[in-house]
């Protein structure tokens, strides 16, 4: 007894050390600009630097639209494979994998050959065009994360009889999704959305190579160009997607109590 | 039926090539309380479901009022139902679940508001509108799912088995206040379960199914008295078979063991030497001779069952155990195990099994 918990807090000291070490010394790093003593400076640098403000509202923005558009793709699509095509789950869960096997580079370098100015779908031919481009790009990375937690979510109601509950009422399928599906599934949907933003604000590949000027080619510049300014860009990033995650978590405590399975 | 609200002409479905209900008619008359009662898997849930339209029958129509609905999707036939697992929407209050089918429709507020009100009065239940549905118990949430739907004023109400999820006793009261309420609003109801008890006691008539087929319909009376099929007669109540063989068709006598009883007018067709199978209901059985029995078997108590009012009695007659009921008397012992014993009943409650 005794040993083996003595076991599992080393296992656990040498994990949060290898986790908090580098993270640690990134900070203390970042707050070292001012010689000699321990300032803010390279945040405010950081936080004062109009590019700073323009990728990072440009990447925000960019992951607002992804997330509605995950949204309008993925709740659907999710319902309907729960309710009238189970047999196809598999597959389609296939394919929502596929981006995290295929490098984004890979779908880029497609996007560039499909979509460039000479093409019948120029997209690339004009910023608006990119931007749309670099949102679906985005929407199919987030695929993976968003499909699953929006699976997750539908798993926990009882789908088929809400539906049919919804149907005999009068309800058409827009009602029935925006009245009794969506809500119930919300929590779901947000965890998807906030995982979605933490990943196209930090996203580089696509942005870069398709020129938007998004947070992600700004981090690389700076962290080719600097010294203390990328430190305190890491932990911002870092405070960033631990504000998501913890967003995920406070949200999962407010998911509405299913009463078709009562505890 | 002159008039039929409901009428289920010929309907037949399959999946792939599983005959699921095979050649199905029913005619329901405007304010009926209809059960369909069956075993588990003999297709009442499907027939159901084809009159709401979640299902499309294979062949065969359904018509509701006059107009034939085969076609139409469940959200154009006003029908209200209400599902075995409730299925109340867990995201909305009670009073916004009981309103949900009136929004769809477009009533306006404060007409929806108060037909809200209203179906909270008639279930019961007047200060439950702010309460979400996990907050209630299963009881309650199937008296608003019953208010859900009946709120938009259907013409037609279907219930799944609605009360197999509850306990015994909140079943048994819900069961009477869902007869009252369909009474009072003199809504035509098909209610589907695999219970007797409930169907007898809710229905006026009572479809029998078996295996996709109506094998008889008729009021619980008819049914419980008269069942037309062996099937039927064994699936509704207690029923005691005795084998038997026709020793004088012309005189209607069959021999059971030793010992003869007369069914004259009985046997339709059986010729003299074939075997029946004769059933009784335990309360047509008495225990010793009973003036106005014209049929007596001797036998041995092989078992006495103490219930209370009723003390039942199971009976050793040659190869068959007959049960029958007798009534507790502070005054009379009850019967011994092993006693030898009479019993009597009269031939005309006997119920000839083909
Ligand atoms: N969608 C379906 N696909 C294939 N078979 C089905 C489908 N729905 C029902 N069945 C089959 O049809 C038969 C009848 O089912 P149904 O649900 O109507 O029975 P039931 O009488 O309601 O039974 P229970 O009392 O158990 O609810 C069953 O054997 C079932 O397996
Ligand atoms: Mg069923």
């Amino acid at each position: 007894m005794k040993t083996s918990r003595f076991w599992a807090w080393l296992v656990f000291a040498v994990g949060a050390a290898y986790f908090f070490i580098p993270l640690i010394a990134t900070f203390e790093f970042s707050l070292r600009m001012r010689r000699g003593e321990y300032s803010f400076d390279a945040y405010r640098v950081v936080l004062g630097d109009s590019r700073f403000q323009e990728t990072f509202g440009y990447s925000v923005t960019v992951a607002v639209f992804t997330i509605l558009l995950g949204v309008f793709l993925v709740v659907p699509t999710a319902y309907w494979i729960r309710l009238r095509m189970p047999h196809l789950r598999p597959i389609v869960e296939f394919i929502t994998l596929l981006p995290l096997v295929i490098p984004a580079i890979v779908i880029v370098f497609g996007y560039i050959r499909m979509y460039g100015s000479n093409s019948p779908l120029p997209f690339l031919g004009s910023a608006r065009g990119t931007d749309a481009l670099l949102v679906i790009g985005y929407a199919t990375l987030a695929l993976p994360y968003m499909y699953r937690a929006v699976d997750t979510g539908l798993r926990t109601i009882d789908v088929r009889t809400l539906t049919e509950a919804a149907q005999i009422l009068g309800a058409g399928w827009a009602t029935i999704i925006a009245r009794v599906i969506l809500p119930n599934v919300l929590i779901a949907v947000l965890s998807g959305a906030f995982l979605t933003f933490a990943i196209v604000i930090g996203e580089f590949t696509l942005a870069s190579l398709l020129n938007r000027p998004a947070f992600g080619p700004y981090l690389q510049n700076i962290g080719a160009n600097r010294a203390y300014e990328p430190a305190a860009l890491a932990v911002i990033a870092f405070a960033i997607t631990w504000g998501c995650m913890s967003v995920i978590q406070i949200l999962a405590r407010f998911a509405p109590k299913s009463a078709n399975r009562p505890n | 039926m002159a008039d039929p609200f409901l009428s289920i002409q010929n309907v037949k479905k399959s999946f792939g090539n599983v005959a699921v209900v095979k050649d199905f008619n029913l005619d329901v008359g405007a304010g009926e309380f209809v059960s369909f009662l069956g075993p588990s898997g003999c297709g009442k849930t499907t027939m159901l479901r084809i009159v709401a339209g979640f299902e499309e029958p294979s062949a065969g129509k359904v018509l509701i009022g006059g107009k034939d609905v085969t076609g139409l999707k469940p959200n154009q036939r006003n029908i209200g139902m209400v599902f075995q697992a409730y299925a109340l929407f867990p995201n909305l209050t009670v009073a916004q679940n009981i309103g949900f089918g009136l929004k769809v429709a477009g009533v306006p507020k404060a007409e929806a508001q108060a037909r809200i009100d209203e179906m909270l009065g008639i279930i019961k239940l007047p200060d439950f509108g702010d309460r979400y549905p996990y907050q209630l118990s299963g009881g309650q949430q199937q008296r608003i799912a019953l208010a859900r739907a009946l709120a938009p004023k259907p013409k037609l109400l279907l219930l799944d088995e609605p009360l197999s999820a509850l306990d015994a006793k909140v079943r048994i009261s819900l069961r009477e206040e869902i007869r009252s309420i369909q009474k009072k609003l003199g809504i035509t109801t098909i209610f589907v379960t695999h219970d007797q008890e409930e169907a007898l006691s809710m229905s006026d008539r009572i479809v029998v199914m078996n295996e996709g087929r109506a094998d008889q319909t008729g009021t619980p009376f008819e049914i419980y008295n008269r069942p037309s099929t062996k099937f039927v007669a064994n699936f509704v109540g207690t029923l005691n078979v005795l084998e038997g063989t026709i020793s004088d068709a012309a005189s209607g006598t069959v021999k059971i063991n030793a010992e003869e009883i007369g069914l004259k007018g009985k046997l339709n067709g059986s010729k003299s030497g074939d075997t029946l199978s004769l059933a009784l209901r335990p309360e047509a059985i008495s225990l010793g001779r009973k003036a106005g029995n014209d049929s007596n078997l001797t036998g041995q108590i092989a078992d006495v069952h103490f219930l209370g009012s009723v003390i039942r009695v199971r009976v050793g007659v040659g190869q068959n155990v007959v049960s029958l009921d007798t009534f507790n008397s502070p005054s009379s012992p009850p019967p011994v195990v092993g006693q030898k014993t009479e019993i009597s009943f009269s031939s005309g409650d006997v119920l000839v099994l083909h």
